[in-house]
Formats: C-alpha cells, sequence, structure tokens
C-alpha cells in the first residue's frame, strides 16, 4: 500500500496531505486525551502501535505469487477507536519512508490516509456493525483487522487509478489494473491477520481485564473462571 | 468444567488459530501457486513494486518528481532494516503482554479483587 516517493502527480499528493491532516491532528488530541484520562492505557497503546510496527515491516508470500504485508491497524481501532490509528500509523509510515525508502514524503499523506484513515473507519465499523447484530466479539475482531487491512489497499488502488489512468480504459480501467495488483494478493493476508488479532484480544482479554472493561471491551474478558475459580487459585 | 480443562481448551483453540495463520502462507510457499512462468528472482515480488512497474506501464511518460532523501545501499541493508522494525515491534509487544501477565499473576496472589492501577 506504499505509494512509492514521487508517484503521485504534485496537486494530487497535496490534496490527500490536506485530506490525510485533520485526521492526524485530530487523532493526536485523541491520543493526548486518552492518556491523560486512562493512564493505564498507556501499556495497551504501545501494544496497538507495536502491533502495527511489526505487521507493516513483514512482506508475507500470497496465493497469487506476489507478495505483500499488512497493516494491523485493526486492533488499535478497535482497542481506542479509529482517530488514534492516524497517529500511530503516521509514526510507522514516516518510519518507512525516512529510513527504508518505503512510501515516501510526498506520498505520505495518500499513504497515512488508507492505512490510518480508511483502512482503521472501515476496520472499526465493521467491528461495530458485528456486535450491533450480536455476533461473537471475536468474530466482530476478525472483520476489523481484515477489513481494516483489505480497505487500506483497495484505497490505494483507488488513488493509483486516480493518479494513473488507463491510456485506453481511463481511471476505471485503471483502478482495476491496481486491484488486481493490490486487493488480490491482500485477501489471505487479510484474513490471516484477522486470525492474528483474535489470538491477540485473547491473549489481552486473559492478562489486561481491567483494561479492556474501562474501554468498553468487557466482552473481550473470558467470563467464568475468575470470579468462579477463587476456590484453587491455580486458574490462571 | 474445572479450570484446568478451561485453560488447556484456550490454549488449543491459540494453538489451532496460530496453525492456521502459517498454513495461510506456508501452503501458497509451499506448492508454489501461480509462481509458474515467473522468472527465478521476480517470484513473490512485493505488491509496491509491481504497482510501480504498472505505473510505468499506463503511464510511460511520468516522471516521478521527488525521490527518498534516504535509500538503503543494497537489498542487504534494507531488509536489515525492516528486520529492525519488526524487532522494535515484537519488542514492544512482547514487554507489554509480559508486564501485564506479570501484574495480573501478583494480582492473583494478593487477592482476585483489585482493580488496575497505573
Amino acid at each position: 500500500m506504499h505509494i512509492a516517493e514521487g508517484y503521485l502527480p504534485p496537486v494530487q499528493a497535496a490534496a490527500w496531505t490536506l485530506a490525510a491532516a485533520p485526521f492526524v491532528v485530530h487523532g493526536g488530541r485523541a491520543l493526548i486525551a486518552e492518556v491523560r484520562e486512562r493512564p493505564e492505557s498507556r501499556l495497551l497503546l504501545g501494544a496497538a502501535g507495536a502491533f502495527t510496527f511489526v505487521l507493516s515491516a513483514i512482506k508475507l508470500p500470497s496465493v497469487t505469487g506476489s507478495s505483500s504485508h499488512p497493516t494491523g491497524t485493526g486492533l488499535g481501532a478497535v482497542l481506542f477507536r479509529p482517530p488514534i490509528m492516524a497517529v500511530l500509523s503516521t509514526i510507522v509510515l514516516l518510519f518507512q519512508a525516512l529510513l527504508l525508502a518505503h512510501g515516501g514524503i510526498t506520498t505520505l499523506g495518500a499513504n497515512v490516509f488508507s492505512m490510518g484513515v480508511v483502512g482503521p473507519w472501515v476496520g472499526y465499523g465493521a467491528y461495530r456493525a458485528c456486535r450491533a447484530v450480536r455476533l461473537p466479539f471475536a468474530v466482530g475482531v476478525f472483520a476489523a483487522l481484515a477489513l481494516a487491512d483489505l480497505s487500506t489497499y483497495v484505497t490505494t488502488s483507488i488513488q493509483l487509478g486516480l493518479a494513473h489512468p488507463d491510456p485506453a480504459a481511463g481511471v476505471p480501467g485503471s483502478m482495476a489494473e491496481f486491484l488486481g495488483v493490490f486487493a488480490l494478493t491482500q485477501i489471505p493476508l487479510a484474513i490471516a491477520e484477522g486470525l492474528l488479532g483474535v489470538v491477540v484480544f485473547r491473549l489481552l482479554g486473559r492478562v489486561a481485564p481491567g483494561e479492556l472493561r474501562s474501554l468498553g471491551l468487557g466482552a473481550a474478558v473470558p467470563a467464568p473462571p475468575r470470579q468462579a475459580a477463587g476456590a484453587s487459585g491455580s486458574g490462571e | 468444567m474445572s479450570p484446568g480443562t478451561e485453560t488447556r481448551r484456550r490454549t488449543w483453540v491459540d494453538v489451532l488459530l496460530l496453525v492456521a495463520v502459517v498454513a495461510i502462507f506456508a501452503v501458497p510457499l509451499a506448492l508454489r501457486l501461480n509462481t509458474e512462468g515467473q522468472p527465478d528472482g521476480e517470484t513473490y515480488a512485493g505488491s509496491d513494486s509491481t504497482a510501480i512497474s504498472t505505473v510505468e506501464s499506463n503511464n510511460p511518460n511520468y516522471e516521478p518528481w521527488f525521490s527518498p532523501l534516504f535509500e538503503p545501499s543494497s537489498g542487504q541493508v534494507e531488509s536489515g532494516l525492516f528486520a529492525l522494525q519488526a524487532a522494535v515491534g515484537a519488542g514492544v509487544l512482547g514487554y507489554v503482554l509480559g508486564r501485564l501477565s506479570d501484574r495480573r499473576r501478583r494480582e492473583g496472589d494478593s487477592g482476585p479483587a483489585t482493580p488496575p492501577s497505573a
């Protein structure tokens, strides 16, 4: 999903930067407010940022014969709501643009928009939708992580399609081409990321029940053993 | 169900989920799905670089108007930096999970009802 440095025309690069900027500023405020109101959230914030950091560094093979990397933004979107992920994604993308020549400064806005804005919001929306129809928490988490990942790449395809229309088929044709490059490859990665997210939430439910409850995610906490165990004490 | 069986069942679910994650990547890699016809160095090319080739074929006159300020001087250095990124992320994640689970264990020793404090 990293659009390479210089690969968006200046006007579009500026437009995506303007589009992404308010989300990053708002996310920065949300991040500061979160730390102030719930200092105990700091550890989980670190976990959310670290998860994106690891996942976006790992390029994985896919059934299409090419490889790509997950985004890891859905986890933080479920934990802390999407705005905070705009900031955390910007940090990851800056690191990669400056040290790895992956992505770029001129394309930072577009990349933040896909990975830090669209992905987290789509993932969070999917999570809320699953919960609204009373699907199990794990299903919501799976949907959040998988769709945050996939929608990021769909957004990149749209951005590249707008910037580089196909000489014959125009913008729609070019979007379809980029979707062929990105979206198909991404499907198995998104599924794997969803499953991994379920594992992480199962771990967090066991080790951080207090934090999850204060974030309104009591559903992630396994109910029985804690209250019922008492007697043996060897439960966990 | 006794707490012991419950814990064991949960561990199994975690293990199965992780096996599924690994299988999603290992199976296509082992069977070399869709890699036929790709020249040797090109198998499993990154989608980001494939996108650059697509730009170049759609829009052959496009000149990137800005180039990276710093570029790792070789593929080795680049993969090292990627590994560093993954290591930092995994390290922080492991640290957080370790601290949380340690705190959880201590709460377990001193009585279950202690609310988490920062």
